[in-house]
């Protein structure tokens, strides 16, 4: 059936509610614009990374609703009232997220392109509490590709952040 | 990516209502492979229905001791559920199997099952696909076939599903339930998807229109023997060469029942009940396991690239019943098959 003859009423911009990092925002959306699209063109924040567009890389996670999903294979529109994390919304005032500060600590990163969505994904990982051996954080990180190979020193920051929360008697 | 228009059903009824209307609709769920196919313009929906509000989001107990999962539920939600975990590690060792963290956070029961294949000429409109483009030809057969299948293909198709979770339902027995516009009806997994035949473009016996409800598990007493083991490229994040998934139920040392179902081999999880017959009341011995895998694989055809899968998916059959009847599962942590 050619589009003329769909009886679907012609697509328009549709207004959503997002809060993203903490700010509640109104938006028009297009139907079709990705979650990845919407936060890096419209918004401006351009943290977040497009390495493949087609969900085999995880450059692009964010955390909605506290679950850390790739924001490439999300349309905008269905994510209507959710809570968005990026990696802006992080740090705290002037403090950057422990897992950041252990990034650095550790130098878990070459050129930086995976390091945002190595960090979301990270942070969620931390909050699902289901990492507790190098072996699991692996696993539970294998979500995210890293064309430079910083792997060993990002299982070792996680593994800071896991094991300073421990401590903390979580 | 092609323009269309986008409804949020509010109900199940509404949502089957404006599907069945319409033929260029496409329900969407977690989006992890409708979206992939719509930015390769292998998909062209005029029009998608959002279904991920309708309150089918639950993992309930049956009347008859099973368990229901509602197909909203996403692939991160069952794996770690702690009754699939306790009742049905199985499926929850397969599921941990597939995708990653991110991609299992957002898809769904449903959308699972109904992932298309991987075929890499399916996946470029650059070229020919029967699957895609009914009577254009399977470039497949004579091209690049290293991910594709060797049992049950057709002349006109090779394609394989890619799905680790459907197969430990097809070991599991699950039910497929599904409302359409002629009411609700319930599809075993077995006859949920097809094989290509002459009709490679039509993947499952869904018709237009019919949305898939929840997945039924029924009672079963496969979880101290059981195993998924996954072989692929990479030990992560990638999917199957081969994959097997078992249940049995041991007395003793002897089999009183067995399931074996093979992934990344055919269009469809693969399933021999004439194969596993020759395990039941039998003690679980190696030779035992090698004659199951010859039966399994007697009519297996490779191609020039995907003809290893027929020796790999020996030994994985081999291997996988060893591990299930050992009570030592496969972990999908710790990658070392013993
Ligand atoms: C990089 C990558 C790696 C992956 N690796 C694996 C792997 O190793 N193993 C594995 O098993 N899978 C893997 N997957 C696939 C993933 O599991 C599927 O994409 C996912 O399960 C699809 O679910 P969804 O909810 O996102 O479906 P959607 O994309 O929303 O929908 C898929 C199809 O199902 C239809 N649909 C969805 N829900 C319903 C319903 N309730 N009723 C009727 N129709 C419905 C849609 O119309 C669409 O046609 C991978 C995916 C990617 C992108
Ligand atoms: S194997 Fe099937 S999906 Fe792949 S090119 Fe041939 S017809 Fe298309
Ligand atoms: S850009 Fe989303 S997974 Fe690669
Ligand atoms: S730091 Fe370069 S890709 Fe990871």
């Amino acid at each position: 059936m050619s589009a003329s003859q769909s009886s679907a009423p012609l697509p328009e911009a549709m207004s959503v509610t997002l809060t993203i990092n903490g700010e509640t925002r109104q938006l028009d959306v297009l139907p079709w614009t990705v979650l990845l699209d919407l936060l890096r063109d419209h918004l401006g924040l351009t943290g977040t990374k497009k390495g493949c567009d087609h969900g085999q890389c995880g450059a692009c996670t964010v955390i909605v609703d506290g679950r850390r999903i790739n924001s490439c294979m999300a349309f905008a529109v269905m994510k209507d009232g959710a809570r968005i994390t990026t990696i802006e919304g992080l740090a705290q005032g002037g403090d950057l997220h422990p897992l950041q500060q252990a990034f650095i600590d550790h130098d878990a990163f070459q050129c930086g392109y995976c390091t945002p969505g190595q960090i979301c994904s990270g942070v969620a990982l931390i909050e699902e509490g289901r990492a507790r051996t190098r072996d699991e954080i692996r696993e539970l990180m294998s979500g995210n590709i890293c064309r430079c190979g910083a792997y060993t020193n990002i299982v070792d920051a996680i593994e800071q952040v896991i094991g300073a929360d421990g401590e903390a008697g979580r | 990516m092609n323009r269309f228009s986008y409804l949020r059903a509010s109900s199940v009824d509404e949502a089957v209502r404006e599907a069945a209307a319409d033929p260029t609709v496409r329900f969407i769920a977690g989006g992890t492979n409708l979206i992939d196919l719509m930015k390769y313009n292998v998909e062209r929906p005029e029009r998608l229905i959002d279904i991920t509000r309708l309150p089918l989001d639950r993992i309930a107990e049956t009347d008859g001791g099973g368990l229901r999962i509602g197909a909203l539920v996403t692939n991160d939600a069952a794996a770690y559920d702690p009754r699939i975990k306790d009742r049905y590690p199985l499926l929850s060792s397969a599921i941990l199997a597939g995708a990653s963290p991110q991609l299992r956070n957002a898809a769904t029961t449903g959308g699972n099952l109904l992932q298309r294949t991987r075929c890499y000429y399916f996946y470029d409109p650059g070229t020919p696909c029967n699957k895609r483009e009914p009577g254009t030809g399977c470039p497949a057969i004579t091209g690049r076939n290293r991910i594709h299948a060797i049992l049950g293909t057709s002349e006109h198709c090779i394609a394989t599903h890619p799905s680790d979770m459907a197969v430990a339902l097809a070991a599991l027995e699950a039910m497929v339930h599904v409302a359409g516009p002629d009411g609700e009806r319930a599809i075993p997994i077995s006859d949920f998807h097809r094989l290509p035949g002459d009709r490679p473009e039509i993947d499952t016996n869904l018709r237009h229109g019919e949305i898939i409800t929840a997945v039924e598990l029924p009672p079963a007493d496969f979880s101290r023997h059981y195993t998924y083991l996954k072989l692929r490229d990479r030990l992560s994040y990638a999917f199957a060469l081969v994959s097997v998934a078992v249940a049995l139920r041991m007395e003793g040392d002897a089999v009183a029942e067995a399931r074996l179902a093979l992934g990344g081999v055919a269009h469809k999880p693969w399933r021999d009940p004439e194969a596993e017959a020759l395990l039941h009341g039998r003690p679980a011995t190696r030779d035992r396991f090698i004659a199951v895998a010859d039966h399994i694989l007697k009519d297996a055809k490779g191609h020039e690239d995907n003809a290893f899968k027929i020796d790999l998916a020996r030994r994985a059959i081999v291997r996988a019943l060893s591990q299930a009847a050992a009570g030592t599962p496969q972990s999908q942590t710790d990658k070392r098959i013993k």
